[in-house]
């Protein structure tokens, strides 16, 4: 039987390689994006595992909704970033400085 | 014992891909990268029998939400030398965050650490269970207020997206339905009274 904590640490090694990953990529908009989702698919880990030896099913609808969110999400950050990229025609995030951020 | 073969193997690929999708030089290959970890956590969440959301996350992700990664993707011409310029400037600081996380994560799940007592193992589902019947039962009771919220925002998702995207060229002919039913008799002809020609 898998150990609760390895699945835990899973979902950890994912969420921390997901936030290593904004650090490294930090110029380009989409693999940002990219990195958000592998973060929501280890959260989603998190909830499963717990589901699974709680023995709760509120836990896999919750990861349910979070698939739903993250789903809408990737929808209006991709049209953002087209729209983006049709006005500036780069996607680096240095680029993008008319509010002086 | 299988089931714990099949869950490291499978972990080290997520572990793999992940990596992928965060080093990988071009978009392109990154997006390729989170599918397969997506499919490869499709199968642990199958061990964690967690059967629907399995097949919907191959489903609804890797066939939907990916295609649209990788359409968006192929569709920027994104100048790749020009964005990879501070990778190398960061990755000590990335990989030592990276580490730093996983230390604490590791020094909090380790249970044993904590003195708790390790959660029992759940008792495999008899053979006629159907997680997709109990999850919709739940979704549709108890949860069926968030449920409908869950559909508004993805309703809202489509309009934002849409609005977003659509753009009007200057000289393209659109048919503008408000002005073709406005439209008046005296804006389209014009009767001009004249004398009939003489005949010679």
């Amino acid at each position: 039987m898998i150990p609760l904590s390895h699945v835990l640490l899973l979902s950890g090694i994912l969420f921390s390689l997901s936030v290593a990953g904004i650090f490294i990529n930090r110029k380009n908009v989409l693999l940002l994006l990219m990195c958000i989702e592998l973060m929501l698919l280890s959260v989603n880990f998190n909830f499963i595992a717990f589901a699974h030896y709680l023995g709760d099913l509120s836990g896999q609808v919750f990861v349910f909704f979070i698939l739903t969110v993250a789903a809408a999400e990737s929808a209006i950050g991709l049209a953002i970033l087209v729209v983006l990229f049709r006005e500036r025609q780069s996607i680096n995030v240095e680029d993008l400085d008319t509010m002086r951020g | 014992m299988f089931t714990s073969i099949l869950f490291y193997a499978f972990g080290t690929l997520v572990v793999i891909a992940a990596l992928g999708v965060i080093t990988a030089r071009n978009p392109v290959h990154c997006a390729l990268f989170l599918v397969f970890a997506f499919i490869t956590s499709a199968v642990i969440w199958l061990l964690l029998e967690a059967e629907f959301l399995a097949v919907t996350l191959l489903v609804v992700y890797v066939g939907a939400v990916m295609v649209l990664w990788l359409f968006v993707v192929m569709m920027l011409d994104i100048d790749l030398a020009k964005l990879k310029q501070g990778f190398t400037r960061y990755a000590p600081l990335g990989t030592l965050i990276a580490l730093i996380v996983i230390a604490q994560i590791g020094l909090v799940v380790w249970a044993r650490n904590l003195g708790l007592e390790p959660a029992a193992p759940p008792v495999p589902k008899p053979a006629g269970y159907s997680n997709t019947a109990e999850l919709g039962e739940l979704l549709y009771t108890r949860f069926l207020y968030p449920f409908e919220v869950a559909a508004v925002i993805l309703l809202v998702a489509i309009v934002a997206a849409i609005t977003l995207t659509m753009r009007h060229r200057p000289g393209q002919k659109i048919q503008d339905i408000n002005r073709q039913v406005a439209v008046r008799a005296k804006d389209r002809i014009r009767i001009v009274k004249m004398d009939a020609e003489g005949g010679q």
